[in-house]
């Protein structure tokens, strides 16, 4: 075996037992709380169906099967018929389908945007915490413009800069608004670590730089980054909704996202509010439930709340 | 040549727009290879400041180190920040006051000692386990093998505090600085740690400078004793002479101050007057001289020159005669 491996395993098997007393405990608690239950079972059920979707889903999304009655009744919208449960659209696909569909879509942004948030956020936020100085600065500086800026105004004007939006623009126009919050947040806390006693003590052991950086100060950082990361998901899946709404999401229509058919059914709300009201309340019930989880995690995780 | 040679280290914090603070002025002391040096003094007299400039942990910016730090010939002050690094925990080990703080609460125990090993002496990972489970044992950590795989919080404060020798003695460095090593200690476990500090120290050779505010620890560990007040040394002598006849008025003072078991019942404390904040500038007379029960005229007028008077190094104009019980008591 050579070194690199055994290294890298150790460090492998490091980041999973870093966790284990921390993470024990707040399981404890979180097991007691019935916030969290709810918070977590809206999300299990959530991510079961997503995947499970294009079996759950009794037709195809993508195919206008009631067409005949839109364009016989001059625009009419199907009503909930049999083999329909929810009717269809405004192009006769129907509703049930598409909005079960659409939940992988959700998902997919949501994590998706929050990953690659959360990885702009670690670099940004590492470089400003470990360097400190002028980098720290320039990078702050930046993160202080971005914040300043209304979240979904800058991911509008992210998503708009793009000639071909697609739901990856949608995706990056999302991450790029969150990298700012993760960078800010991590920084805080590195600089916390860097004034601590035990980096001083590494230090103190002419441990190099680098290795007190990622093994001393990273890993006692992450606590709180990795509780708003939850947080950001909820946010992730509301902007890429309203993202959608305003039709800078995908213009392809035939993949269904819970945003984008709140879009479409814009015109047709005071007649039909149920199309409406239906991907709105899926938005809603997953935004609570990754909130509900992300705040009862980061409650269990707080050390000032530890037993 | 000693060792380790402190010569006129002087420490100033500047901030912008605020007066510069001399937390050190002009320390020099000696170290020899294998001998226990203690720096004495309160709180704020600059004990842990002179240990942090040796190492070079003071940050770069706000404090100005002055004066020589020579460690075998080569002046630690003038190397590279990286030729430093080479130097901590190789040449230069340092242990801490609060062990629990001072280890990295979510790595284990062994991969703590193993990362010096690994750094200094570049052992492979598998022969660094073993040379950490032989420190662990060495320490008198029992079960070293199941404590190698321990996160910090689940060993006592006792046992880090071994853990933590262990992690600075494993490159068998030749000078050892300890920082107030047994405050955070209970005193049963303070005694058991000293002897463990005291019998490695003998063993490996290792030349020791320890720092603390408890005279208890000077009297059982060191072999010469500085006595720091306001960033000055006020008074340098071997362990003997310094507790049978203390001369400068304020180690007498803090000799005086120590509670005796053998009291008579309602005999009261004797404390020093004052606190440590009521001084003068060492540049208008003694620091001392506001809280001196021997002061004179003079004390506020010069300052004092470290000068070898009755068989040590003394700062102090009216020292204490041999003989002189306690001062004046205090009500408390």
């Amino acid at each position: 075996m050579t070194l690199g491996v055994s290294k890298k395993e150790k460090i492998d098997d490091l980041a999973e037992s870093a966790g284990v007393s921390l993470a024990a405990s707040a399981w404890k608690r979180l097991r007691r709380s019935p916030v969290f239950l709810i918070g977590a079972v809206i999300i299990g059920i959530f991510i079961v169906v997503s995947l499970l979707s294009p079996w759950l889903a009794p037709h195809n999304p993508s195919d206008p099967m009631l067409i005949d009655q839109v364009v016989k009744a001059r625009n009419e919208i199907p009503p909930p018929q049999p083999g329909h449960p929810l009717g269809g659209d405004l192009q006769g696909r129907d509703f049930l389908s598409r909005l079960l569909v659409g939940s992988q879509q959700t998902l997919i942004v949501g994590v998706g945007a929050t990953l690659i948030g959360l990885t702009g956020g670690l670099i940004l936020g590492t470089l400003a915490g470990a360097l400190g100085g002028w980098v720290d600065s320039t990078v702050m500086r930046l993160v202080d413009v971005m914040l300043s800026l209304p979240s979904l105004l800058l991911a509008f004007s992210i998503a708009a800069m793009f000639a071909k939006p697609s739901q990856f623009t949608v995706i990056l126009a999302v991450a790029i608004v969150q990298i700012p919050v993760f960078a800010r947040l991590l920084r805080g806390s590195m600089l916390a670590q860097r004034h601590s006693d035990h980096v001083l003590a590494a230090t103190a052991l002419g441990v190099k730089k680098g290795a007190i950086v990622f093994r001393h100060m990273l890993p006692n950082s992450l606590s709180p980054v990795i509780v708003q990361s939850t947080l950001v998901l909820a946010t992730a899946i509301i902007e890429a909704a309203a993202l959608s709404f305003l039709g800078l999401g995908n213009p392809d229509d035939r993949i269904p996202e819970w945003g984008q058919m709140l879009g479409d059914v814009q015109n047709v709300f005071d007649t039909h509010p149920h199309l409406a009201a239906y991907p709105a309340i899926c938005i809603i019930i997953v935004a609570l439930g990754f909130t509900l989880m992300g705040e009862t995690l980061r409650e269990a995780l707080d050390p000032k709340n530890r037993r | 040549m000693a060792l380790l040679e402190v010569r006129d280290l002087t420490v100033v914090f500047q901030r912008k727009g605020e007066e510069p603070f001399r937390a050190v002025d002009g320390v020099s002391f000696d170290v020899e290879p294998g001998q226990t040096v203690g720096l004495v003094g309160e709180s704020g007299c600059g004990k842990s400041v002179t240990s942090l400039a040796i190492m070079g942990l003071l940050p770069k910016r706000g404090a100005k180190v002055t004066g020589t730090v020579s460690y075998d010939g080569t002046d630690l002050l003038k190397l590279s920040d990286r030729e430093m690094r080479d130097r901590r925990g190789r040449d230069l080990g340092m242990v801490f006051q609060d062990p629990l703080s001072s280890l990295n609460p979510v790595v284990p125990i062994g991969l703590q000692v193993t990362e010096v090993l690994e750094r200094h002496r570049g052992m492979p990972r598998k022969e660094a386990m073993i040379e950490a489970k032989n420190l662990l044992d060495k320490v008198g950590i029992p079960d070293p093998n199941r404590r190698l795989k321990e996160y910090p919080h689940q060993l006592s404060g006792g046992m880090r505090q071994r853990a933590l020798i262990a992690i600075a003695l494993a490159c068998r460095p030749k000078l050892l600085i300890a920082d107030e090593p047994t405050t955070a200690l209970d005193v049963t476990i303070q005694a058991q740690i000293l002897t463990v500090m005291k019998e490695l120290v003998q063993d490996l050779g290792t030349a020791l400078v320890m720092i603390t505010h408890d005279l208890g620890v000077v009297a059982g560990l060191c072999d010469e004793v500085n006595v720091l007040y306001a960033g000055k040394v006020v008074e340098k002598a071997m362990r003997h002479p310094l507790f049978s006849e203390p001369r400068h008025p304020y180690t007498h003072g803090l000799l005086a101050s120590i509670p005796r078991l053998d009291a008579a019942r309602g005999e009261k404390l004797t404390p020093i007057k004052g606190s440590v904040s009521d001084n003068i500038p060492w540049a208008q007379g003694c620091a001392f001289a506001p809280r001196c029960p021997n002061a004179l005229d003079v004390c506020v007028q010069v300052t004092p020159a470290e000068e070898d008077q009755l068989g040590r190094l003394l700062r102090c104009h009216n020292p204490v005669v041999p003989g002189t019980p306690a001062a004046e008591e205090v009500p408390v």
